[in-house]
């Protein structure tokens, strides 16, 4: 058999492992970037990773949340599969947050964990865990591959899945004897998915009530979700609503596929929304909805959500549809092609002048506000100031809390893809590696990691990665010494006992310069704007700690169990 | 309500897995589940009995269900003309005359006894929930020392009536 092998690699097949086919499916597959962590059992893919010529790089992390994060930010950024390596185990483990983030936000990733070999699967091996049993709940799907045959296969089943219909993630738990396997074979990747048939092209039937909704309508509103940037619909939508003069109101997630300085932008809607977006949700008589989920951060109590309005529903995916709001006019489909068929029709739209000046007057006379500190930076004017010094054109990531909120509320996103938030699963410490991603992904962007001191502390061994490879991000820490939502929260309806939520940080600056990293601090809001200047022009990684008001409170805001129209801190 | 739905899917592995974690996550009440292969190699066919409040969770059921990938068809029976049957396996206890009586309970259900020990008897009853139910109350003050049943599988019927509307077709 060794010889009949041996005198085979001399003839023209090559003896390759799984490992190799591996490598040569992410090639076809275009990947340019993957983000991994090696271990026992994915030795064989690094060292495959080592000897091949593959185009693509590996950025390694220095804990598997921050490889998982970081594909969660390039995936946001390029609209592509980010792809994820990690050994089996606590390697697989450790990206479970990562994973349930992008299932939530619909994020499109192919993640490749290691695992012990199938003799040994179910005997609690060294390093094993049910991965399979493990991410099911938190995966649009998942693979073991049983078999080197299915592996070409399954990769490329991997990534259409991932990334067609509603994205998200895939797993692929790769046992260690298929990529230490050795074959001769050609193996054939074509795949055939019966089950799964995302509807892309509305039904003209819905787009016809749609418009002739649109042509009822007094008090049309246009709410735009992810599903806008995920389908690259911005134009259409931004074309759509000129048109018609519909006013919009975003979603924390949808920030960006409409221009946040447009006159017919109203803002974000929900919990810390705007009164003009939340308001106009309350009292229009037809919402449409392009690729939101009605998300309870945004609904509030679904009881007063848009009580007199007809609901129409755009969405790619129909279990959304109907799921927490009831919906008059579904339309299963990708925005693009939705807005394009809308774009299409000819609508006679009544007059809605007096419900536009409505709006734009509600605009006007109830704008955001927040209060100056004489002593510490107060931490909406520093975002404003991001947003100036940055000529709103950053990429700008998060981790949760009160400095996602601020960062929402006031860097007024004019461009897609720009905006990278944990939305739906709200994780601490996903800003700081999900701009690696999004950096190695638009690697000529400014790209600013606004983060909060509690969540920079999760990931913040990532600092390695962006020494190493010289990426140019700006973390600037909204640093309150505090776990500022939480303690927000303590301080309306827990009578201020604030239990658990003051931290005692350690010196950043010194920190960040014990990785190699330009460390900054800043206490007093006249040095803010010099020294933001000068960060966001040093070709480099910085990080900034920004010393701002402990207690700031992010307003307005509806309170849980209040409806979309009962806003609190609205006005000074 | 009760309702009886079915689904076709692909015989992958992990996919009742993938379909009962759904169910439980979302919170439905499944009273019971069957599955096995059908008339085609490489698919079956489940069975799903669920316990429902109102048709908007009916709905995100079946949409949920059809957004598994391994899903092919689901279908929503209950107002249909079917054939629905469970199987239940009854042992009780009985020596003497009491099985005379027993034999006598379960005649009338098509129901056989499958197996005799010197103080019990098994009976087997296949049927629709309902009979099998009414069985197992009739024999319950005999002492019942163990009971299993399948859960119902089901399909239509070869031919439908025709008035019978598709009360969850979605019309999108």
């Amino acid at each position: 058999m060794k010889v009949e092998v041996k005198r085979e690699m001399e003839s023209t097949k090559e003896l390759r492992t799984g490992s190799d086919l591996l490598i040569e499916t992410l090639v076809d597959a275009q990947v340019d970037t993957i983000f991994g962590y090696p271990g026992g059992a994915v030795l064989p893919i690094y060292d495959a990773l080592y000897r091949s010529n593959a185009p693509f790089k590996h950025v390694l992390s220095r804990h598997e949340q921050g490889s998982i994060h970081a594909a969660e930010g390039y995936a946001r950024v390029t609209g592509k599969p980010g792809v994820v390596l990690a050994t089996s185990g606590p390697g697989a483990t450790n990206l479970i947050t990562g994973i349930t983030d992008a299932m939530m936000d619909s994020l499109p990733l192919v993640v490749f964990t290691g695992q012990v070999a199938n003799s040994v699967i179910g005997t609690d091996a060294f390093q094993e865990a049910d991965v399979m049993g493990i991410t099911t709940p938190i995966t649009k799907y998942n693979y073991q591959v049983k078999n080197i045959a299915e592996l070409p296969r399954i990769v490329k089943e991997a990534f259409h899945i991932a990334s067609t219909g509603r994205p998200g993630p895939v797993v692929v738990d790769i046992p260690k004897n298929i990529s230490a396997a050795i074959t001769l074979e050609e193996y054939d990747n074509e795949f055939h998915l019966p089950g799964y048939q995302p509807t892309k092209n509305p039904n003209p039937l819905q787009i016809i009530k749609l418009a002739e909704a649109l042509g009822r309508a007094k008090r049309p509103v246009l709410l735009a979700g992810a599903g806008v940037v995920f389908a690259k619909a911005s134009e259409d939508l931004k074309e759509f609503a000129e048109k018609y003069q519909l006013p919009v109101a975003n979603t924390l997630l949808g920030l960006g596929s409409f221009p946040g300085s447009h006159s017919l932008s109203l803002g974000m809607a929900g919990m810390h929304g705007t009164y003009a977006a939340n308001m106009a949700i309350y009292e229009c008589d037809l919402l449409i909805n392009i690729g939101a989920r009605f998300d309870d951060r945004l609904t509030g109590n679904i009881e007063h959500f848009a009580p007199h309005a007809k609901v129409a529903h755009i969405d790619i995916d129909p279990a959304e549809i109907g799921k927490n709001i009831s919906t008059d006019i579904p339309v299963v489909a990708d925005a693009k092609e939705a807005l394009q068929a809308l774009l299409k029709s000819s609508i006679n739209m009544p007059d809605h002048k007096l419900w536009k000046e409505k709006l734009q007057h509600n605009k006007a006379n109830y704008p955001l506000w927040y209060e100056r500190s004489n002593e510490f930076i107060s931490p909406q004017w520093l975002m404003e100031q991001i947003y100036r010094v940055s000529n709103g054109e950053a990429i700008v990531t998060t981790d949760v809390g009160q400095h996602q909120m601020w960062a929402a509320q006031y860097y007024q996103f004019d461009k897609p893809n720009r905006w990278v938030t944990s939305g739906g699963l709200g994780t601490m410490g996903f800003g700081f590696p999900a701009a690696i991603g999004a950096q190695l992904g638009a690697p000529d962007e400014l790209v600013v990691s606004v983060v909060g001191d509690g969540g920079f502390q999760m990931t913040l061994q990532e600092l390695s990665i962006i020494k190493e490879r010289n990426l140019p991000i700006k973390v600037i820490i909204v640093n309150n010494e505090a776990l500022g939502m939480v303690r927000q929260w303590q301080e309306s309806f827990y009578e201020e006992r604030y239990s658990e939520s003051i931290l005692a940080n350690p010196d950043f600056v010194k920190l960040a310069e014990s990785y190699g990293i330009r460390g900054l601090k800043v206490e007093r809001e006249d040095d803010v704007v010099e020294i933001l200047e000068g960060v966001f022009a040093y070709n480099g990684p910085v990080v900034v700690d920004c010393r701002v008001v402990q207690l700031a409170c992010v307003y307005p805001m509806i309170a849980p169990g209040k409806g979309i129209h009962e806003m609190i801190g609205v006005t000074k | 309500m009760k309702r009886i739905i079915t689904a076709t899917v692909q015989d992958r592995s992990g996919v009742l897995n993938r379909i009962t974690g759904m169910l439980h996550k979302r919170q439905f009440n499944i009273d019971s589940i069957t599955v096995g292969s059908s008339e085609t190699e490489g698919i079956s066919k489940m069975t799903f009995v669920v316990e429902i409040s109102d048709h908007q969770k009916l709905e995100q059921l079946t949409k949920q269900l059809n957004k598994q990938i391994d899903v092919l068809k689901v279908s929503d029976i209950t107002d249909k003309a079917i054939v629905a049957r469970e199987l239940a396996l009854i042992k009780v206890g009985g020596t003497g005359q009491l099985r005379a009586e027993i034999q006598g309970i379960i005649n009338p259900f098509r129901a056989s006894v499958i197996d005799v020990s010197k103080d019990s008897l098994t009976i087997q009853v296949t049927g629709k929930p309902d009979k099998v139910e009414a069985l197992i109350s009739l024999l319950r003050p005999y002492g019942i020392k163990e009971l299993t049943k399948t859960g119902v599988t089901a399909f239509l019927r070869g031919q439908q009536p025709k008035q019978v509307t598709e009360i969850n077709s979605l019309s999108i």
